[in-house]
């Protein structure tokens, strides 16, 4: 059983009347099975309110089931006491940069957690400047987070996790405000937690693009798991993501229109690289293609894509 | 019926230590019916410029003439000139405060001075161009989804009825499907009604797929200014003011090593699968 | 006008002053103001300007930044010294229809001046010094006898640092509310008190709604950081006295006894 499972996950929001009455009941997550390995970087994707956050929120013990069960590293987050250990275990990190950081300080906020867990004076420092160091903000250590770019402060906030020394994070859209910049910033960051130091990573997004380089890839719709497995696995499967309304990475998307138009190109390309090889063996073995009157003449521009 | 831009500085605390030129000497004519992307990398110099537009930042000198007339002149009425040139914020729907959808959309028209039915006709009108249903329009703003919520907000300023539209990254946190519907209906706007749209994104896809013209700023000046295929083809320009270019415009340069011939001027998926398409037509002649 | 306020902003670098404990500067700060108070001649106000000026130099904050803070009380500076220069009988100096002016109204109106600025300047030496985590630190520690009163000291003190980091990002957030409906034409310039007031609603129910948002946000984002109160935490930067301190301390009652010297012997 990995770090995080997941089986037969429930979870209804239950709106009440002013009497206490059920009044209404939305299901954010209708029977998901997880399982994640230790030291894999996951990616889940999905529409907003199709449940990825709210499946994020459970791993953290921030919302416990309504049904079926979630472990964290063996320990069942239904199980109130557990509830620290949990979230120390998975630390968590969110969407809006701002409203996550607490210190008035950078070195003060990354120090919040380790002072929570009851942690000795002298070890928060340690764990505040070494968290610091790997996400490349100890030059502001005493800096106001106020006067930092987004991507800055969400890698303030990662380091505030990391600071606590879990074994896996959990990112619900950490990149949804920022920009293009800010995004790099924080998925490098990431990326380079998972690889170098091994910690287990949950990134929850919209952007594809950052799901390419993820171990394994969910795509979440309507509080299910609709697609699972490795990103060229999902992204090869570029007509369903469309009726899903996801995005493709452009690479993939013009593979897919090439293939559509009779390109002898393998499933599944991800990157410029593997596109360009492809086509150069189609110039090789000969194929060409045959001129279809106005068929290839679209001057328009693309608005659907 | 345009905006021209003279000269246009401003510097922020004139007076003090924090003195910041924001923008430095920015010419700029836009005509009516253009379709334009504002890009450039955060603190470029993008949002200043546009609250000058429409009198919300008053320029340190310089001149803006809306349809000729200058908007610094006196007497000139900024309620006026707001109503012309609408500005929709970033994350628009943290402004909604009316108890319903509808009634929050009257806001800017009331604010013109416009009796209630008019009122009323033009928020009917403007909720139905983002799409949002008549059974919604008597919701609190609050129960609406967070896409929905944008719209409505979108739908606030369109009741004023603007004949130019200004919209600062209007996609921002959005999801893919929240985002291709907002855009589809910005582009609807513009195709249909024939509205000026100044669009300012960070996604250089989104703008290659939609906007006819490109205006890249960096430290508060006019940078680079052309249709999408002349701008991204200085993607080495480009990248040194902290922007890039569309995934598949470098592909296509790549692809240009193994395939003499190949057009690289693309800037969307469609382009460069004509490009490709048209290779392959004419490969073996080659 | 909005970025200009200074107080309960933290200006970083490093000096004694910023390396004092808290409850120091709390002690010195709340002297320094009762002295302020007792200055009634040149004498009084020398020492007074010597200490604050001498702090000022030791804080290592650009003195402009300090001033920065005054602009906000520039218009109530600029009251009282009209007020008290037209109200004070006396010698008089020059009279304008009704208006008279003294020389006691003069002096008067320089003093209170005087006294005001120092109040400001002397509690923004403070602020500017202690960041605001550290500040409530000192209150709450200072406080701490309140606790066996089952007075809620640590939460008091949270929510203060709290409420003092989303200072300025809600003044921001104004701003930029302020601007979205002036976009839709909103008027935030003319007509009567209640007009105003009334015309201010469409920028109060986002702005209020946003801070509920956001106390949602934080508050998940601090459980998620195993936040549970007070009990069983440990302080990243625990207050403990050093020699630092003691001489402080020593500095401040050596000021205050200068003080009573000087009201005993004048």
């Amino acid at each position: 059983m990995g770090i995080i499972n997941a089986v037969k996950l429930i979870y209804d929001y239950v709106t009440k009347d002013e009497r206490g009455d059920v009044e209404n009941v939305t299901s954010a997550i209708r029977g998901v099975d997880l399982d994640i390995q230790a030291g894999q970087f996951i990616a889940i994707l999905g529409h907003n309110g199709s449940g990825k956050s709210t499946l994020a929120k459970q791993m953290n013990a921030l919302l416990v089931p309504t049904g079926g069960t979630l472990t964290v590293k063996g320990m069942d987050t239904s199980d109130e006491k557990n509830v620290w250990n949990i979230r120390q275990t998975a630390g968590m990190v969110f969407q809006n940069p701002d409203n996550q950081i607490i210190g008035t300080i950078v070195e003060e906020d990354v120090g919040f957690g380790p002072e929570n867990l009851g942690v000795p004076t002298k070890e928060i420092w340690d764990r505040v400047y070494d968290s610091l160091k790997r996400v490349g903000m100890m030059e502001y250590c005493d800096h106001s987070p106020n006067k930092l770019s987004g991507g800055q402060k969400q890698r303030v906030a990662i380091a505030g996790t990391m600071a606590m020394k879990p074994e896996c994070i959990v990112l619900d859209e950490p990149t949804a405000m920022l920009d293009p910049n800010g995004r790099k910033e924080v998925i490098g960051t990431v990326r380079e937690l998972n690889q170098k130091e091994g910690v287990t990573v949950i990134l929850i997004t919209h952007y594809m693009d950052e799901a390419i380089q993820a171990d394994q890839v969910y795509v979440m719709d309507e509080g299910q798991i609709v697609l699972s497995g490795t990103p060229r696995e999902v992204f090869s499967q570029v007509g369903r993501l469309k009726e899903l309304r996801l995005d493709v990475p452009q690479i993939t998307e013009l593979a897919y229109e090439l293939k559509k138009e009779g390109f002898p190109l393998p499933d599944g390309i991800l990157t410029a690289k593997e596109l360009e090889d492809a086509l150069i063996r189609c110039k090789e073995q000969g194929y060409h293609v045959k001129a279809k009157s106005g068929e290839a003449k679209h001057v328009d521009k693309d608005r659907t894509s | 019926m345009s905006i021209r831009i003279e000269h246009l500085n401003y510097i922020y605390s004139m007076d003090s230590a924090f003195r910041k030129q924001a923008l430095r000497d920015i010419c700029l004519d836009i005509d009516d019916g253009e379709f334009i992307g504002l890009i450039g990398h955060t603190g470029s110099g993008k949002s200043t410029l546009i609250q000058h537009l429409n009198g919300l930042i008053r320029a340190t000198d310089g001149k803006i003439y809306y349809n000729g007339e200058d908007i610094y002149q006196e007497g000139y009425s900024m309620t006026k000139l707001r109503s012309h040139v609408g500005l929709v914020f970033q994350y628009p729907e943290y402004q909604l405060f009316e108890t319903t959808v509808l009634k929050d959309v009257c806001f800017g028209p009331g604010n013109l001075g416009l009796d209630a039915e008019t009122c009323m006709e033009r928020a009917k009108k403007a909720l139905s161009i983002v799409g949002i249903k008549e059974k919604d329009h008597n919701k609190s703003p609050f129960e609406l989804s967070g896409g929905q919520r944008r719209r409505a907000a979108i739908a606030g300023v369109l009741a004023m009825e603007p004949d130019v539209l200004i919209l600062d990254e209007p996609t921002a946190g959005l999801d893919p499907r929240g985002r291709n519907d907002i855009l589809d209906q910005i582009a609807d706007l513009h195709s249909r009604m024939g509205i000026t749209v100044i669009l300012v994104s960070h996604s250089m896809e989104d703008v290659a797929n939609y906007v006819d013209r490109i205006i890249a700023m960096n430290r508060g000046s006019v940078y680079m200014d052309g249709t999408p295929a002349e701008v991204f083809e200085r993607y080495a320009e480009l990248e040194k003011i902290g922007l890039a270019a569309p995934q598949v415009t470098y592909f296509m340069h790549d692809l240009q090593r193994s395939f003499p011939g190949m057009r690289a001027d693309v800037t969307t998926v469609r382009e460069a699968k004509d490009a490709i398409l048209g290779w392959f037509e004419g490969g073996e002649k080659r | 006008m909005i970025r200009d306020i200074t107080i309960g902003q933290y200006y970083p670098a490093n000096s004694i002053i910023h390396r004092l404990d808290p409850r120091v500067k709390l002690m010195a700060t709340v002297v320094f103001i009762v002295s302020v108070f007792l200055i009634h001649d040149l004498v009084g106000f020398l020492i007074a300007t010597a200490a604050l000026g001498a702090c000022i130099w030791l804080s290592k904050v650009p003195v402009r930044y300090m001033l920065k803070g005054l602009k906000v009380i520039f218009i109530i500076l600029i009251f009282t010294v009209l007020l008290n220069m037209m109200f004070t009988p006396g010698r008089e100096i020059f009279r304008f229809y009704f208006i008279r002016v003294t020389w006691e109204g003069v002096i008067l109106a320089g003093k209170t001046t005087m006294r005001l600025v120092y109040l400001i300047v002397g509690s923004t030496i403070m602020t500017l010094t202690t960041t605001p985590n550290h500040l409530t630190d000192g209150l709450e520690k200072a406080l701490s006898p309140l606790k066996k009163l089952r007075f809620p000291v640590h939460e008091l003190s949270m929510t203060m640092s709290i409420a003092l980091r989303f200072i300025p990002i809600l003044l921001e957030e104004t701003d930029k509310i302020m601007k979205a409906q002036q976009a839709r034409c909103a008027d935030f310039e003319s007509g009567n008190l209640i007009h105003r007031v009334k015309n201010l609603i469409p920028v109060l129910v986002p702005l209020f709604i946003s801070a509920i948002r956001r106390a949602n946000d934080l508050a998940m984002a601090m459980e998620a950081r195993c936040y549970h109160g007070g009990a069983g935490r440990t302080k990243m930067k625990p207050l403990i006295y050093n020699r630092r301190d003691k001489i402080g301390y020593a500095v401040v009652i050596a000021y205050l006894i200068l003080w009573i010297v000087l009201i005993c012997v004048f």
